[in-house]
């Protein structure tokens, strides 16, 4: 089947997982570090990326699916443009995180997990994020918010919303999945 | 290390971190020495170290804290430990969310190639050894050493029976030791200042110091480092100046999801790997969470049980279905809907999982349910026959109210109400309507702290 189906879209893409794969050796035991770079760089897996990797490293297209599917750092949906994740550790947990969860969750519209239809907002959450002295803590486009409040919080998104409104060029790939 | 490397053999490296009754610090506590002189008795080569930099329990970052601010410390452990066993090639694991963690340890690994400390021939003894490192993609059952080797050769971090142990059977099926950042940066100062310094902080059977994090509610947050078998009640209300705001300390957290909940009573327990586990709890890796009383223990095991079950590979039955039971049965004490039937049930499936799952963590997932059972009973029964919360936390069983002599009209609330459930006007009492409200507590966070008008109900 990943032979068969063919890959859609620009031709930039095929090459940027060749030469991702290509750093590591071509290296089946690579798998991980290899898909890890790729979202970073596209913010997601598509299923024509994992057909790819598969392809390319000649594993079984199960196998690419096994692992990215199981780690959750790798996203096989599309995500936001904005990735806000609440610390959901033990420290965070006592100190009220889950209220500022569901805070972002009222104030987004989306669950903890999901990403907004406009493809503006990632909503996650992380089990520590290892700064736990300053809990509950927040991170937002790759800040870190800490003694989070309701009130705080508002002000995050209000600054994340003003970014927005910024003119920005659209990375590539995403959004073309469905 | 240059001590190490170019005046002491692999048996006298070993011989003095025998001696010096280091204990893994990743968790186990098991006898660093002995792991070891295992690796190094097996023939094959090659073979491997791992830094198992995975930390996952929540609440504890004290392998962060060693990872940016001392690398050199980790890597010098490491290269110390290869000439003991004879292993030619390390890595070093480092979660995902410790960005600065990983682009420090690399500074480190490029520093130590060109000052000649890694690669070829280190500080001309004609020994060979580098470090590779790998990114965590996410997962807490990776910390498990079987599951981390699974992760490094690219697979899902699925754990595996044990024995054979990693030092016998390992990465790509070689001999290798695996040990936790802390313990590895233990080692240079154990070479340096020998066993003996070493032997003499701690107890009879835990020796050296711990880094602990303490946090949660406590007054001075953050990571302590101290001998071991001090006792908790000087960490809690010495070092971590005790419970803010006047409220009453209730208990403190040890050893993340593997662990339990010490209470009050046994405060002066002295902290060391054996009186932890006798106590219900663990060292782990020494997340220590202070509680108060607006913490409620129901809610913590339910918290606790969620994660394993979330966390859980899903590979072997007892852990994958066994703490999904008990999560919904906690979830159902929780909304106080449970009953008296559900404490018994809750402690049989607590053993099923705690003796039948494949690694620890399914193995050890009951110890929270079980340690805060034996603790705070009370707390649970509360839940069950009296539908009540005393720690006025699980939503199903408490009610906000404002109290009208003391609300001033403020609007505070009522702007805030996610749900508009709060009526009133300016400078007139406010009043929460309860079948709107959805019990976030934003009018309880929100009500300045000099007017305190709202207030939280159990039965
Ligand atoms: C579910 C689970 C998670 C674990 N997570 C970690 C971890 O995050 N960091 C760690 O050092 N050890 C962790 N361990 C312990 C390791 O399996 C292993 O015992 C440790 O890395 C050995 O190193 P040490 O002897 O230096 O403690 C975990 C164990 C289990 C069962
Ligand atoms: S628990 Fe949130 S940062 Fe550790």
């Amino acid at each position: 089947m990943a032979q068969k189906r063919k890959t859609s879209g620009t031709d930039s893409k095929p090459t940027a997982v060749r030469r991702i794969i290509a750093k590591y050796g071509g290296q089946t035991r690579a798998i991980i570090p290899i898909l890890q770079d790729i979202q970073d760089r596209e913010r997601w897996l598509s299923s024509q990326v994992l057909e790819e990797v598969a392809r390319e490293l000649d594993v079984p297209l199960a196998h690419v699916y096994s692992v990215a599917t199981f780690y959750k750092s790798l996203s096989l949906e599309p995500r936001g443009r904005h990735i806000c994740t609440v610390c959901m550790g033990t420290a965070c947990h006592v100190r009220g995180g889950t209220a500022i969860l569901e805070h972002f969750e009222r104030r987004l519209r989306i669950r903890a997990g999901q990403t907004s239809p406009d493809r503006e907002y990632t909503l996650e959450r992380v089990n520590c994020l290892g700064a736990c002295a300053l809990a509950p803590l927040v991170v937002a486009d790759g800040r870190y918010y800490s003694q989070m409040t309701e009130s705080k919080a508002n002000a995050v998104l209000e600054t994340l919303g003003r970014r927005s409104e910024r003119p920005h060029r659209n990375p590539s790939g995403a959004g073309r999945r469905r | 290390m240059a001590k190490a490397l170019t005046r002491m053999t692999a048996e006298e490296i070993i011989g003095e971190i025998t001696a010096s009754g280091l204990r893994g610090r990743g968790g186990a506590g098991f006898p660093t020495g002995r792991k070891w002189d295992l690796c190094r008795r097996e023939k094959a080569r090659p073979k491997y170290l791992i830094c198992n930099g995975d930390e996952g329990d929540p609440g504890a970052f004290m392998d962060r804290s060693v990872l940016e601010a001392d690398p050199h410390a980790v890597l010098e452990g490491m290269v110390v430990g290869a000439k003991a066993v004879g292993a030619a090639k390390g890595f070093i694991y480092i979660r995902n969310e410790y960005p600065l963690a990983l682009e420090r340890m690399g500074i480190a690994i490029r520093q130590g190639r060109k000052l000649g400390l890694l690669g070829k021939d280190i500080l001309g003894s004609g020994f060979d050894f580098d470090l590779e490192i790998v990114r965590g993609a996410g997962a807490f059952v990776s910390g498990e050493e079987t599951a981390l080797i699974a992760s490094i050769e690219g697979q899902r971090a699925f754990p595996r029976p044990r024995p054979p142990y990693p030092a016998q059977h390992g990465l790509w099926g070689q001999p290798t030791v695996i040990n936790n950042v802390e313990t590895w940066a233990n080692i240079p100062s154990i070479i340096r200042r020998g066993a003996a310094w070493f032997s003499g902080l701690g107890t009879e059977t835990s020796k050296g110091t711990k880094i602990f994090s303490l946090v949660g509610k406590i007054n001075n947050t953050g990571l302590v480092e101290v001998p071991m078998g001090i006792r908790l009640r000087d960490i809690v209300f010495g070092i971590g100046g005790g419970i803010p705001g006047g409220r009453e300390f209730k208990a403190v957290q040890i050893g993340g999801p593997s662990g339990g909940c010490i209470p009050n009573q046994l405060l002066d327990l002295p902290v060391d790997y054996e009186s932890l586990s006798r106590a219900g709890a663990m060292m782990g890796s020494g997340g220590m969470i202070v509680m108060d009383e607006d913490t409620c223990m129901v809610d913590i095991a339910l918290y606790f049980l969620r994660f394993t079950q979330e966390e859980s590979c899903g590979k072997c039955a007892p852990c994958r279905i066994g703490t999904r039971q008990m999560a919904e049965i906690l979830a159902r004490i929780a909304a106080g809907e449970g009953g008296p039937e559900d404490l018994k049930k809750l402690e049989e499936l607590a053993l099923t999982v705690k003796h039948g799952s494949l690694c620890g963590l399914g193995q050890t997932a009951p110890n929270p349910v079980l340690s805060t059972m034996r603790y705070f009973l009370d707390e649970y029964r509360a839940h069950i026959d009296d539908r009540r919360c005393p720690a006025l936390v699980c939503k199903n069983l408490i009610t906000f109210v404002i109290e009208p002599e003391k609300c001033v009209g403020c609007l505070l609330c009522l702007k805030n109400c996610p749900a508009n459930a709060v009526a009133g006007e300016p400078k007139k009492v406010h009043v929460i309507d309860q079948a709107a409200c959805i019990k976030c507590g934003a009018c309880f966070n929100v009500c300045p702290p000099k007017i305190r008008a709202v207030s939280k109900t159990t039965p």
